[in-house]
């Protein structure tokens, strides 16, 4: 649909604009004292926003009817997946240098660099599998429970936030929240929707 | 029936491909400029204010920093006094350390009083401008290493802590010096919120308290110090993780026992009483053997005691600077 098309090129360039300013500022040197620390918590944040913009889909879908939301949902997923890609670069060049044995000691050593590298990695197979080509090579199904990883994805990189801030947790806590209802919002229409439990033990694992 | 040739339709009243095209286009046009104005303020809004410039107010009879003895002279770059003035961990103020300076602007800090109390023979209640005439101003430039991996330069303006207890005389059951931020939440508003307890406390040993680099700041580049810097009196341990430079001070207390620190109390597995700087104990969030240098983009490797081991490592000869972190 011609519409939809028009939307997708407003949300796509819309998307970028932090991207333009965040570039803009740093070439008028306006980033402040510590440049790198402002680039990386601003992908880092841009990551987290877009990931739970791209969960509020399917909830906001189911609770307005308008199923169009849909068409947004890979765009939105893969501009997580890119501002993703932003920080963990940002990390790796100007925190690490590109020191593979620097990066290994620091994983170790900092549990929360250990929870955010994993859960960009989780996010790596899904933006690959994100093409409607890969859909179908999939199968709708099995690539449905494959994408359910975005759930760990989003959980990690919250706690990954959570876990590096001081003492201030307003923030990443208000993140907790949100996600904590994305999520429990699928839970809840999961348990009402599904037949009442079968009389056989672990049967019921298997419903959706 | 009538059926309207082409040419019965008078030609200037159909609308023209090429208007009715433009106008489609600029609606869309209008849309796309909109939402991405819009988007653009959101994230300019959300982003920490731009840099406050700071009208300072000159220091006089300041001693020279290469003139002042048993002072390493340092021969790196002191920070921007931009960077060093918007740039600040001062949580009384904002978690943002963009914004303190922002937050703090118009902070009050005269009249000022400074109680020295506890274990001492002659308590008192300072004045702030009688305070600072107990010793000459003297310029010191010190590293400062903050626990979050960033490190500056700074030119502070200040005088021996020492002095200080030198007038108050400490009794000889005196073995700690406790310090103690205001506590107005009327003038630092995030102290309504509970990221921390406040009052900022702090601590030092007697003798890191005595020490000669251990000094009591009121300036900065030879000027009154800001407000988002710790106006108008601070501490300045430079051997020390920056957390423990404690900022506008009103109360310093002797005591005998080890005083209660703030970040200890709201972290103790990750901030110890000494906290001096060592790349050899690990921070969980923040490597410790590597620091970023404010307007540098390479890292540079942390010294030990942030450099000053030669003046202060005699302080902790025979204790385990692992287990006393």
């Amino acid at each position: 649909m011609k519409e939809t098309r028009f939307a997708k090129a407003v949300v796509f360039i819309n998307s970028l604009v932090p991207l333009a300013l965040l570039c803009w500022d740093a070439y008028h040197g306006r980033l402040g004292a510590n440049p790198l620390e402002f680039v990386t918590r601003t992908t880092g944040m841009l990551t987290l926003v877009f990931l739970l913009i791209s969960l509020a889909v399917t909830p906001l879908r189911k609770l307005t009817g308008w199923n169009w939301l849909t068409r947004f949902r890979r765009m939105l997923g893969l501009y997580a997946f890119f501002y993703g890609f932003l920080h963990f670069t940002t990390y790796v060049w100007f925190d690490r240098f590109f020191n593979l044995k620097s990066t290994a000691q620091d994983i170790l050593q900092r549990p929360f660099i250990a929870v955010g590298m994993l859960s960009f990695f989780l996010m790596v197979p899904l933006a690959i599998t994100s093409t409607d080509r890969m859909i179908k090579r999939l199968g709708g199904k099995r690539w449905a429970k494959l994408h359910r990883l975005v759930y760990v994805a989003a959980a990690g990189g919250v706690l990954h936030y959570y876990m590096l801030v001081k003492s201030d947790v307003r923030l990443p806590t208000r993140f907790a929240i949100v996600l904590g209802l994305l999520l429990g919002f699928r839970l809840f229409i999961k348990y009402q929707s599904s037949p009442p439990p079968p009389t056989t033990i672990g049967a019921g694992a298997r419903s959706r | 029936m009538l059926i309207k040739k082409a040419s019965d339709i008078k030609s200037s009243e159909i609308t023209d491909q090429k208007t009715y095209l433009n106008r489609r286009l600029f609606m869309r046009g209008a849309a796309l400029v909109a939402t991405t104005v819009a988007t653009g303020a959101l994230y300019k809004k959300l982003n920490p204010p731009p840099p406050v410039k700071v009208e300072g107010e000159k220091l006089a009879n300041v001693k020279k920093a290469e003139t002042v003895e048993g002072v390493p002279v340092l021969t790196e770059k002191p920070t921007s006094f931009e960077d060093i003035t918007n740039y600040n961990n001062f949580y009384e103020f904002s978690t943002d350390k963009r914004a303190v300076a922002e937050e703090a602007r118009g902070f009050v800090t005269r009249p000022w009083a400074v109680a020295v109390e506890g274990l001492v023979n002659k308590p008192r209640r300072y004045d702030l401008d009688d305070l600072l005439k107990i010793a000459p101003l003297e310029e010191r430039i010190y590293r400062f290493r903050c626990v979050e991996g960033w490190s500056m330069v700074i030119p502070w303006v200040g005088f021996p802590l020492s002095k200080l207890l030198a007038q108050v005389e400490p009794n000889s059951r005196a073995r700690y010096v406790a310090f103690e931020t205001l506590f107005d939440p009327k003038r630092m508003p995030n102290q309504s919120s509970g990221v921390l307890d406040w009052p900022y406390v702090e601590g030092l040993r007697l003798d890191e308290a005595m020490h000669p680099l251990t000094i009591l700041a009121s300036g900065l580049y030879g000027e009154r110090l800001p407000p988002q810097d710790g106006a108008p009196l601070r501490l300045v341990v430079p051997w020390k993780y920056g957390f423990k430079s404690i900022k506008s001070i009103v109360k310093i207390t002797l005591t005998e026992a080890e005083p209660p620190t703030t970040w200890n109390l709201q972290a103790p597995d990750e901030y110890g009483f000494y906290s001096n700087v060592n790349p050899l104990v690990n921070h969980p969030r923040w490597s410790q053997a590597r620091e970023r240098r404010i307007g540098e983009y390479g890292m540079r490797d942390t010294l030990i005691f942030n450099g000053y081991a030669e003046q202060v490592a005699s302080l902790y000869t025979g204790m385990d600077l692992k287990r006393y972190f």
